[in-house]
């Protein structure tokens, strides 16, 4: 039981960052880590007037990715579980849905993990029936009920439109999802409108979230949204007019030095 | 069998802004501190990846870990209380530095008119003005008498903000150590929209550093970035004001605090008049110890101090019944749910960029700042345009009746994610009778130990103000020039699933007379007098503003407290 140590850590790298935003006068160069995103930084920082050159993405998509491989779903909830989310954040003239995302990579990351588990949730029984105010209290965990979830969108679109989910024409599956969001299918005492919540969220996520989880391929889900990702300063741009447009950052692009 | 350790002048439990300030003021002053956390240690460097909404906003990295301790839930006396199984209407912290790392940096003194609620609203309105029911108190301090103590935190925090305040709030004996942050299109607008209908705007008073500060102990931190990633995450730079950049280190570095991370203090040890120590548990080994001090500081939660206080049998607990007891006693949230947004369908922000308190504000309708003769409430809300910062997966707003998913949501959704700007009130929340805080008779702790159970439910009163509020919203809002406008104006029964607001207050509240409080205006315990229990715990109920600033000050008032405690003994009213 030591004494922790806490320092304000004044490497290199924080020194040319604060030098370099102009915010370091007077010769004062304090604050906390930064370190490792200078070189990034400097080459990105320059504000553009117009949209994000589409051409600047890394060329990725000639390469393997690697953390395309599933950790938790079967083929058949894994095709289940991206023709669903496709459906959630389709694809359109704005630009790609949750499928060309990897939505369906990252909801399967997420389920294999802690999240998925409830690692961090109070799990301790009993579970009694709950008052529509107090939150999730079944016993179940995001697998149990993501498993559950998935076979049950095959099971009624078998018994409605006599083919798997992912099988359907897009409206057939809208009208699926739509079922189970109204909470109009029986799956066993587990609420269907729990388990679609559960599957749009992580679609919204799967989206959205750093592309290290697995989703927003290529960033492709911020640039829809003009989000310019992980940037260190907005120190010179927010009085600006308007929206200010950046090449986007992950965290992969602070990874450096 | 707990091991007995070394006997230390003050033991702190929590090490959050509260503990900090306390411990850092402590060891200034020459006295040896234990200071108790149990969750792990924390600085700057490990926020290296912190722009990351998933881990920090969405799965809760920084927060308690529910698994091992979360609290019991119910509207009222008649349901049974159900666990918080997940994350949603608060956020607990955990970890050094406690709820002070992700906090977003909002800082408000409370009004002159909160100290005394009590007797200036009968003094305005009479006592039948006082709803029954509502447990209206006066909070055994005046806003002059605890004027010095937010001055403190103030130059100790860096907190920027406008040279001059408005007519609304209480006089400051000095000014804010920093100027205001900067202003964003947005802000002007709001500012320009509220000054042209008569309001009163300022900048938001920022505890996110608008220059480079040097504070008094000699603490350096840098100018915040306008990153937009506060609440929920730790600021990288330092620049926003928290425990582990500022007053922690200045008590490390005196040599006399000792800081114990992975220790969860359980229990206070005492013979009924005096306590003796704290009891704890090392987490990593679970086993337990005991340290004896000559002075035992309660400097968690709201939720932890009550449960710590009841687990001790220390403090007579509150019965909704007879209405006797305090610990526990006048819990009370934040109101909010007034708001407007405006939709720009002809214009764009950088909603993206921001800081956790940068924006504008307006106290008109704060307080009794307005005559409530004829409304059926009492207090109000401030009023602000806040550019925290937006971040993709949270920022999906629609207009009203847009599916929440499918094509027209993606349309809809990234058509205004860069469109929209929101006029919200954050409402104060008054004491009722049979809001209140007690043991949950079934669900335990990793330990074994009961849980906090919470009973608490909107009123009226809170309907009321949310419908008032509103309004006045949605007129500044409409005066922002905006394509449309939409105003939220119902409150309905207090739900634990949303995100509403971390500002859980009472419990163990402050007063003048041990009958209806638990702690004096030291915080130092009626019961036991070399206790002190600090932090929002002690509010007799909440304002309409974010509660750090108030918890700050009187985090300094106790610090002057004990010091004298040490020297005197005895109480100290």
């Amino acid at each position: 039981m030591a004494k922790d140590k806490i320092d304000r850590p004044q490497d290199e790298s924080k020194r040319r960052f604060l030098k370099y935003t102009g915010t370091a006068v007077g010769g004062l160069v304090v604050g906390g880590v930064v370190g490792g995103l200078i070189g990034a930084n400097a080459r990105n920082t320059k504000e553009e007037a117009a949209p994000a050159p589409s051409g600047s993405a890394p060329a990725v998509s000639n390469e393997r990715d690697y953390n395309q491989a599933l950790m938790f779903f079967n083929q058949e909830q894994y095709q289940t579980a991206e023709a669903a989310a496709e459906r959630i954040f389709p694809a359109d003239d704005l630009g790609p849905g949750a499928k060309e995302l990897g939505a369906a990579f990252f909801i399967d990351h997420q389920m294999a993990g802690m999240y998925g588990t409830n690692a961090r949730d109070y799990m301790t029984p009993p579970f009694q029936k709950a008052e529509a105010y107090q939150g999730y209290q079944l016993a179940f965990k995001r697998q149990e009920l993501m498993a559950l979830g998935l076979d049950a969108l095959n099971e009624y679109s078998q018994n409605n439109y006599q083919n798997k989910f992912a099988k359907l024409t897009e409206d057939q599956q809208n009208e699926v999802l739509a079922a189970f969001e109204a909470n109009e299918v029986d799956l066993k005492g587990v609420p269907a409108a729990t388990f679609f919540t559960m599957l749009r969220n992580l679609t919204i996520e799967g989206v959205y979230s750093d592309p290290l989880y697995g989703g927003n391929k290529n960033m492709a889900g911020w640039k829809m949204k003009s989000y310019p990702g992980n940037q260190m300063s907005y120190y010179d741009a927010i009085e600006k007019e308007g929206l200010v447009k950046y090449e986007p950052q992950s965290l992969h692009d602070h990874l450096t030095s | 069998m707990a091991t007995k350790m070394p006997k230390v002048s003050v033991a702190i439990v929590g090490m959050g802004w509260v503990g900090g300030v306390i411990a850092a003021e402590l060891t200034k002053a020459g006295h040896n501190v234990v200071g108790f956390e149990r969750g792990k240690t924390r600085s700057t460097e490990d926020y290296y990846h912190v722009h990351d909404e998933l881990r920090y906003a969405n799965r809760y990295e920084l927060m308690q870990d529910l698994s091992k301790e979360t609290v019991t839930y119910r509207n009222n006396e008649k349901i049974t209380a159900l666990p918080m199984r997940t994350y949603g209407s608060f956020l607990l912290g955990n970890g050094l530095g406690g709820a002070g790392v992700h906090w977003n940096g909002q800082y408000f003194r409370f009004l002159p008119y909160d100290f005394q609620i009590k007797s200036k609203t009968v003094e305005r309105y009479g006592a039948k003005k006082i709803p029954d029911g509502m447990t209206l108190q006066d909070w055994g301090i005046t806003y002059d008498e605890l004027e010095p103590y937010f001055v403190k935190f103030e130059q100790m925090a860096g907190i920027s903000g406008d040279p001059t305040t408005t007519e609304h709030v209480g006089k400051m004996s000095k000014p804010f150590p920093t100027g205001p942050m900067k202003q964003t299109p947005a802000m002007k607008l709001f500012r320009d929209a509220a000054s042209k209908l008569g309001l009163h705007p300022y900048s938001m008073p920022s505890a996110n550093l608008a220059d480079n500060y040097t504070n008094p102990d000699g603490i350096e931190r840098a100018a915040c970035q306008y990153c937009g990633f506060c609440e929920r995450f730790g600021c990288e730079y330092g620049a926003k004001a928290d425990p582990c950049v500022t007053v922690l280190p200045v008590a490390l570095k005196t040599g006399k605090l000792e800081i114990r991370t992975f220790s969860n203090v359980t229990k206070i040890v005492h013979d009924g008049k005096k306590a003796s120590g704290v009891q704890y548990i090392h987490v990593p080994t679970g086993e337990e110890y005991f340290q004896p001090a000559d002075v035992v500081i309660l400097a968690s939660y709201v939720f932890s101090n009550t449960r710590i206080l009841l687990l001790s049998d220390l403090g007579k607990p509150y019965d909704p019944k007879t209405q006797t007891g305090v610990i526990g006693r006048n819990y009370c949230y934040q109101v909010n749910g007034a708001a407007t947004s405006a939709f720009y369908d002809d214009k764009e922000f950088s909603t993206f960029m921001g800081a956790g308190a940068l924006g504008a504000v307006l106290d008109d309708f704060n307080g009794d700042n307005f005559d409530h003769s004829d409304l059926n409430f009492l207090h109000g809300a401030n009023i602000a345009l806040t550019q925290t910062g937006l971040r993709p997966i949270a920022n999906n707003p629609t207009p009203a009746g847009t599916a929440s998913w499918g094509k027209e949501f993606k349309a809809n959704s990234i058509k205004y994610a860069n469109r929209v700007l929101n006029v919200a009130a954050q409402g104060s929340c008054m004491p009722f009778r049979h809001h209140y805080l007690d043991l949950d008779p079934t669900y335990k702790d990793a330990h074994g130990l009961p849980l906090i159970r919470m009973t608490f439910d909107f009123e009226d009163q809170d309907k009321e103000l949310v419908k008032y509020l509103a309004a006045k919203t949605k007129a500044i809002a409409d005066e922002m020039g905006a394509t449309k406008t939409e105003m939220r104006d119902s409150l309905s029964t207090y739900n634990i699933t949303p995100y509403q607001s971390t500002h859980n207050t009472g419990g163990v509240m402050m007063g003048a007379d041990p009958a209806t409080s638990a702690v004096n205006n030291y915080l130092q315990m009626w019961d036991a007098e070399n206790v002190f229990v600090c932090g929002a715990s002690a509010f007799a109920h909440n304002s309409g503003y974010n509660p750090t600033a108030t918890v700050g000050a009187l985090a300094y008032r106790t610090a002057e407290g004990v010091e004298k405690y040490l020297a005197k003994g005895g109480s100290l009213v």
